[in-house]
């Protein structure tokens, strides 16, 4: 008996490795082939250079620039206030923070990483904008700003995470080496503890630009859903991945071209995501290397 | 005048007392050696005088420790200020994941000084003091985590020197090295004698008898004796002194 036992959980646990595989292999085919009939019919080159995207109208364009400009700019934006912020918390918890404080503070961050991300854009739209309108006149009510500004409050427990078992892996001796020599608290997380974990530091603003590339929820809700090739902050605008949320979710045929945009658009957010997992695989790699 | 002095010292860790009312004095440009079985204080007592202990939370100290007869640990005096003038070389060579050059310069770079022509002079002028010049004369924008372990040692030791302290203080600085790199840094700490004030813990006999003027035993946190080095390795007054260099324990 126990042996038949034996032999279906097997089996099973095969199975569903199998299943896992199969379902990558299925996403990755869907996403080519459809993608492949979709320059078929849209060439390359209007693609990666025409300015405009309008691919749900009369007058069709298919240039990915706008959506390309929108995403790039929330991540801009999001990363310029994640990275200070979560940088500044991961230093202070590490270099100046007593081990007690460390130890609720972290849990804290980590409950903070699980909000869900409509929560983050409701937030952005009924309270961030309304705010920032009242300090930046002309601000309109769907923006790249507001979308951004929250998406950062949201990868902050990300950078601040990740930095900061980077600065608690550096060896101790090095901080007394700079004490030892006259260095203040400030000198010392800056001049020696940031650049020796700064592996690490780049790996968490890497992985923070992949989750701000790939967020959904709160630039769909906060930023309008307009495809234009802006880098202004104020407008709305629209990322890859709202587009992609907008069509789906839309009554576009399934088979024409127009449903075809969204798998174009989702390679190029593929290959995005992909070469920013390189990079941060290559960094690791590196400094590896280097310091070991 | 001494350099250093000690008065009726004691240190306690929460509850535990590691230093018990050691007094000692320390004259300038002299090599002292600290030896003694391992727990019983060394290293605590050496680090009093840069105060590295301040940053454990359960340190506590009475007495008092001067140089140059003010008080160190008065509540006007700079910390920053102190270490200038009393650098630290560890047991465990710990040079920065920086290049070579950036390693010698640190402590001026973190006083402000940019004049790359004082830097250079420095970087070079420690190096030869550290007697590194000629092995890394050629690579000095390499990492210093590529040199030998004898190397970066003696790297650190430039490192301290690039300061101007007066007074260097070592913690076992060749205990993780080998004996040729061993030698090497004792060879130094020997040349290092005629300008600055060097005190030394180490747990090598030979070693403190080679490199120091005087030496003091440590036992249980105390200071058992404290005396010319010949005078303690050929006629040492207390018992547990001559047991200890006779090597009946520890
Ligand atoms: N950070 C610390 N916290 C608590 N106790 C310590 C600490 N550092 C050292 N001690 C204790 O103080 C005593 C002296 O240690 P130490 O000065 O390192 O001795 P040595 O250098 O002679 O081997 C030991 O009993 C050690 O366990
Ligand atoms: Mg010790």
């Amino acid at each position: 008996m126990p042996r038949i036992k034996e032999k279906i959980i097997e089996t099973g646990l095969a199975l569903a490795a199998v299943v896992t595989v199969l379902t990558t292999i299925g996403i990755i085919w869907v996403l080519f082939s459809q993608t492949i009939d979709f320059f078929s019919e849209v060439s390359i080159v209007d693609f990666l250079t025409d300015t405009q995207w309008t691919p749900l109208f009369a007058d069709k364009h298919f240039g990915i620039l706008p959506l390309v400009a929108g995403t790039f700019l929330t991540t801009t934006i999001a990363i310029i206030v994640a990275l200070p912020i979560g940088l500044t918390i991961a230093v202070y918890l590490n270099e100046y923070a007593p081990k007690s404080f460390r130890k609720i503070v972290k849990p804290l961050l980590e409950i903070l990483a699980a909000v869900p991300t409509v929560v983050y854009g409701f937030f952005a739209l009924s309270v961030v904008t309304p705010f920032l309108q009242n300090i930046i006149p002309g601000m309109a009510g769907f923006n790249a700003l507001s979308a951004g500004i929250v998406m950062g409050i949201m990868i902050i427990p990300l950078i601040t995470s990740l930095s900061e078992d980077a600065l608690f892996a550096v060896p101790k001796s090095l901080r007394e080496a700079s004490y030892g020599m006259g260095s203040t608290r400030l000198q010392t997380a800056f001049k020696v503890m940031v650049p020796a974990a700064s592996s690490g530091i780049i790996v968490s603003v890497i992985l923070g630009i992949s989750r701000a590339v790939g967020e959904t929820m709160i630039v769909a809700i906060a930023a309008g859903q307009q495809p234009r090739l802006t880098l202004n902050p104020l407008v709305p605008i629209e990322t890859i991945t709202t587009y992609i949320v907008q069509v789906s979710t839309g009554d576009v045929a399934h088979g024409s071209l127009e449903y075809r945009t969204i798998f174009a658009a989702g390679m190029a957010l593929f290959v995005f995501t992909f070469i920013l997992n390189n990079i941060s695989y290559w960094v690791k790699k590196k400094f590896q290397e280097k310091y070991e | 005048m001494n350099k250093l002095e000690a008065r009726n010292v004691n240190v306690f860790y929460g509850p535990n007392q590691v230093i018990k009312d050691v007094s000692i004095s320390i004259k300038k440009n002299t090599v002292t050696a600290f030896i003694g079985p391992s727990g019983c204080g060394k290293s605590t007592f050496l680090r009093l005088f840069n105060r590295m202990n301040d940053y454990i939370d359960i340190f506590k100290m009475e007495g008092r420790i001067e140089i140059d007869g003010s008080d160190i640990y008065d509540k006007q005096i700079r910390v920053e200020e102190l270490r200038k003038q009393i650098g630290m070389v560890f047991q465990k060579p710990n040079p920065f994941p920086k290049t070579i050059y950036e390693n010698v310069i640190y402590g001026l770079r973190i006083q402000g000084i940019k004049d790359k022509k004082i830097l250079d002079e420095v970087v070079e002028k420690s190096l030869k003091q550290a007697a590194l010049w000629e092995e890394v004369k050629d690579k000095l924008k390499n990492s210093a985590l590529a040199l030998s372990g004898g190397q970066q040692q003696r790297l650190c030791i430039a490192r301290t020197l690039a300061v101007a302290p007066t007074v260097i203080l070592m913690d076992e600085p060749a205990s993780a090295l080998d004996p040729i790199s061993s030698a090497k840094v004792e060879e130094l700490i020997y040349e290092l004698k005629s300008q600055y004030t060097i005190v030394i813990v180490t747990h090598n006999m030979q070693q403190a008898g080679r490199v120091s003027d005087t030496t003091a035993f440590f036992y249980m946190g105390e200071l058992v004796e404290h005396d010319s080095t010949k005078m303690i390795f050929t006629n040492p007054k207390n018992e547990r002194t001559q047991n200890y260099i006779t090597g009946r324990f520890g």
